[in-house]
């Protein structure tokens, strides 16, 4: 264990902006990435399902 | 057996048939990248010890090193598809390219943000005009252009070609930034694992790099699989399969 409380692991020996600053960016970007291909993929199928029924009727 | 003859192989090409395949195959990637990332996190932080020269700046190389692995990875295979989609036509290879292209973007930015953070407790700067940086940072710009020229040309098919022999031209730089290290007299420092070589670094920090390199990876093929799905219900709008399907959810 390299770590004897929560505080002492939060500052990563004073390397606490370059370590989170590296890890929170690669996990939010990947985040959001995920989060935009979701809302895309929804707002392109419910144009198709709105083109779908428009051209039956 | 089935999977030794063409015909068996040859369908997977057909977007219609490799759509419903690519939406099975999504979550089990999805979770396999999640549950390394737990893991690969665990040993990166709680079992890897601390390094005697950078203390523990150097945790940063457990994404550092996956995310820019990735993007040197992304964009061969995303070329591999190109060649295949210029060569033999197939329409799905050229659709696989252009969904790896957003992903391979971000591992590249990602590669070079985490760099910039590394190097200035262990450089003393953000950036520096480096050949192993200077070769990354036209890998992100190789990706960006693919994607605008791309999206820049209305034909669907033309863009795929023109863009294609652009991403394939891009492929020298590939190598470039791999044997920067090694070619040039660099800030950066050498390869600490090789393919010929024992990785230089002890096991569970090796451990806990390797593992996030596999979350990174099925991360990227679960993303690539689920743009793929969206970039062929666009393309196939007017097809009948995919009106049916859309009628089907109502």
């Amino acid at each position: 264990m390299n770590w004897g409380s929560f505080s002492e692991f939060w500052a990563m020996n004073g390397y606490a902006w370059y370590v989170w600053g590296s890890y929170g960016v690669t996990f939010l970007f990947m985040a959001i990435e995920v989060i935009l291909l979701v809302r895309t993929k929804r707002t392109l199928v419910q144009r198709l399902t709105r083109i779908s029924r428009m051209s039956r009727e | 057996m089935q999977i030794f003859s063409w015909s068996f192989w040859w369908q997977y090409s057909s977007p219609k048939v490799f759509y419903p395949v690519a939406g099975k195959m999504i979550p089990w990637f999805a979770a396999t990248a999640a549950i390394l990332t737990v893991v690969g996190l665990y040993f990166g932080f709680f079992v890897a010890p601390t390094d005697y020269q950078q203390g523990e700046s150097y945790r940063i190389m457990f994404i550092h090193v996956p995310a820019a692995w990735m993007s040197m990875l992304i964009y061969l295979v995303m070329c591999g598809y190109a060649a295949i989609g210029l060569i033999w036509n197939t329409r799905l290879s050229h659709m696989m390219a252009s969904a790896l292209a957003p992903t391979g973007a971000l591992f590249t930015f990602l590669a070079l943000w985490t760099g910039a953070l590394w190097g200035k407790p262990t450089w003393g700067t953000y950036w520096v005009w480096d050949a192993r940086l200077t070769s990354e940072l036209i890998l992100l710009f190789l990706y960006l252009g693919y994607m605008a020229l791309q999206a820049a040309i209305d034909d669907p098919q033309r863009a795929a070609r023109a863009s294609g022999l652009l991403a394939l031209v891009g492929v020298i730089n590939v190598p470039i930034i791999y044997f920067s290290v090694r070619w040039w007299n660099t800030l950066h420092q050498g390869a600490s694992v090789t393919v010929t070589n024992a990785p230089t670094m002890e096991s569970s920090m090796f451990t806990a790099m390797i593992v996030m390199t596999f979350a990174f990876w099925a991360y990227a093929i679960a993303m690539a699989l689920y743009r793929v799905r969206v970039v062929i219900l666009e393309r196939e709008r007017h097809a009948a399969w995919v009106l049916e399907m859309m009628e089907a959810r109502k």
